[in-house]
Formats: C-alpha cells, structure tokens, sequence
C-alpha cells in the first residue's frame, strides 16, 4: 500500500530534518494522534525515493518546462518475462533533424536513466530500438527536446514478472 | 576493450536519400554496480559501455549516452539518410575510456 503525503505529514518530517524537535514539543504542536501517525505514517522509502529520483532526472532535462503530450511512439510489451532484456522501440514523429534528442527512464529502476539519443538529420527519422534492463513492474517515460525547444513526453506502464537487476 | 565482439549490420546499398536501418551489437557484461558479489557480499563495482557514437564521413550522424539500465551485449538499431557514399565507423566507449570500434563502406546510388 502506498502511502501519500499529506501536507501535514510533509511538514512534520520537514520540520524534523531542518531542527531537531523534541517529541514533547511536537505533541505540543501538532497533537499525539499527529505525532504517533509520524512513528508509522511517514510514506515508505521507496515509493518516495523513487518518485523524487524519477522527476529530478526529468527537471534536468526539461529545466521545468512542461513537456506535452504526442510526437512519442513508445513501443514496449506489456509483460515482460525476463526484467534482463526487455526490446523497446521509441520514435519520435517526424524528421530526424526536428528532434535534438531522446531521454529514456525507468520510474523504479533502482536509478531511473535509461539512455538519452542525440539524433542529427542524417538520421533520417528519429527511431531507435534496443534492450533495457528493468528492475520491477514500473513506466517508462520518454522525453523528446525538440530543435525549436518544445518538450514532449510519453509514459508507458511495463509488468515485470522476473527483475532485471541480478545476483 | 577486452573481451568485445562488435557487429554491425548495414545495407552494402542504398539509394540517395532513402532511409535505411542500421544494426549494432557488441558483447559487453554492463555491470550495472548493483549485483553483490556471492562470496564476499561486496557489490561487483559497475563498467558499461556509457557512449556510442556512429560517424559518417568522420562526422557525427548518431549518439547515444547508456546508463546501467541498458541490457548486457548492447543491441541499438537506428535509422540513417545519407546523400553520397561513404564510410560509416562505429565507436563504443566504456567508463574507463577504453574504446572499440567497428566501420563499414556504404554506396549510395542515384
């Protein structure tokens, strides 16, 4: 079960990591029903971590900028039998000299980057294909920097029944 | 680098302007510095194959940057339009620099 958040929740542990607050304080601020949530309700690490990884290697790309939906082909299988080599294909619609390049990540690889192309127009068409590892059932996200600076984006849902991560 | 086999899979032909698909393949474990060592329970330190580079008539025509997420024996097909002949050369780069390198003529007609 996934936990979200809560704004209450975000300032309590916010307040926790920038000062060191005493529990006695915290009940005092926030109320014992608050501060026993705090114990076990602060969202489990991975889904955190793995949201935070995920969009902060987005933001370097995209700098904040919004990234439209379209232009992408993202072809991937559903389910995956073997998380070691799934085959992926992605395209990007158009001529291969209006796209400057191809960001690929796994939301919850235990690092999202995949790989980013960088396409010229000799390229043609702005197509690649290749084998990915992936650790778990996750999406794949792409983004397209086009020439012009448009941002495009593309998110596909995998089902990994054997993880790629090995040993 | 030691220990890679490189192909690549390219038409010997291809008229001008067509668009046509090329196909490379490289052995290479890409450690992707997440497994543990059985024994020891120290982590197999990560090596990949972190850049490829396809040039055409010694200019940049392709680029890819890896990261540990690409599968081992990395395949990459992509595409290429070219206006004359020429020669196509194939460069795979790991993380400690080390380089292999595969090239292959290309005719292009009409």
């Amino acid at each position: 079960m996934v936990k979200i958040e809560t704004k209450e929740n975000k300032m309590i542990r916010k307040t926790l990591e920038t000062r060191q607050v005493g529990r006695r304080e915290m009940i005092a601020m926030f109320g014992a029903g608050a501060v026993a949530a705090m114990g076990i309700g602060l969202i489990p690490r991975d889904a955190a971590a793995d949201a935070k990884a995920v969009d902060a290697a987005i933001m370097k790309v995209t700098g904040g900028k919004s990234a439209k939906p379209g232009k992408i082909n993202l072809d991937l299988p559903q389910i995956a039998e073997n998380g070691s080599t799934v085959p992926i294909t992605v395209e990007v619609e158009g001529d291969a000299g209006s796209v400057k390049a191809l960001h690929l990540w796994a939301d919850k690889n235990p690092r999202p980057d995949v790989a980013s192309f960088h396409f010229t127009p000799m390229n043609g068409i702005a197509k690649v294909s290749t084998r990915i590892r992936l650790s778990k059932t996750q999406n794949i996200v792409a983004v397209a920097e086009m020439s012009d600076g448009a941002l495009y984006m593309a998110k596909s849902e995998i089902k990994v029944t054997i993880g790629g991560c090995g040993g | 680098m030691a220990k890679t086999k490189a192909r690549v899979k390219v038409p010997k032909s291809v008229n001008k302007g067509e668009v046509f698909q090329v196909k490379t393949l490289i052995s290479h474990k890409m450690e992707t510095g997440q497994r543990k060592n059985k024994k020891t329970g120290k982590i197999i330190p990560r090596m990949i194959i972190n850049k490829f580079v396809c040039q055409y008539n010694g200019k940049d025509a392709f680029v890819a940057d890896w990261h540990p997420a690409m599968s081992a024996n990395p395949y990459m097909a992509f595409y290429l339009k070219v206006g004359e002949s020429g020669n196509l050369d194939f460069i795979w780069t790991d993380d400690k620099g080390n380089v292999s390198k595969k090239s292959a003529k290309l005719n292009v007609t009409g």
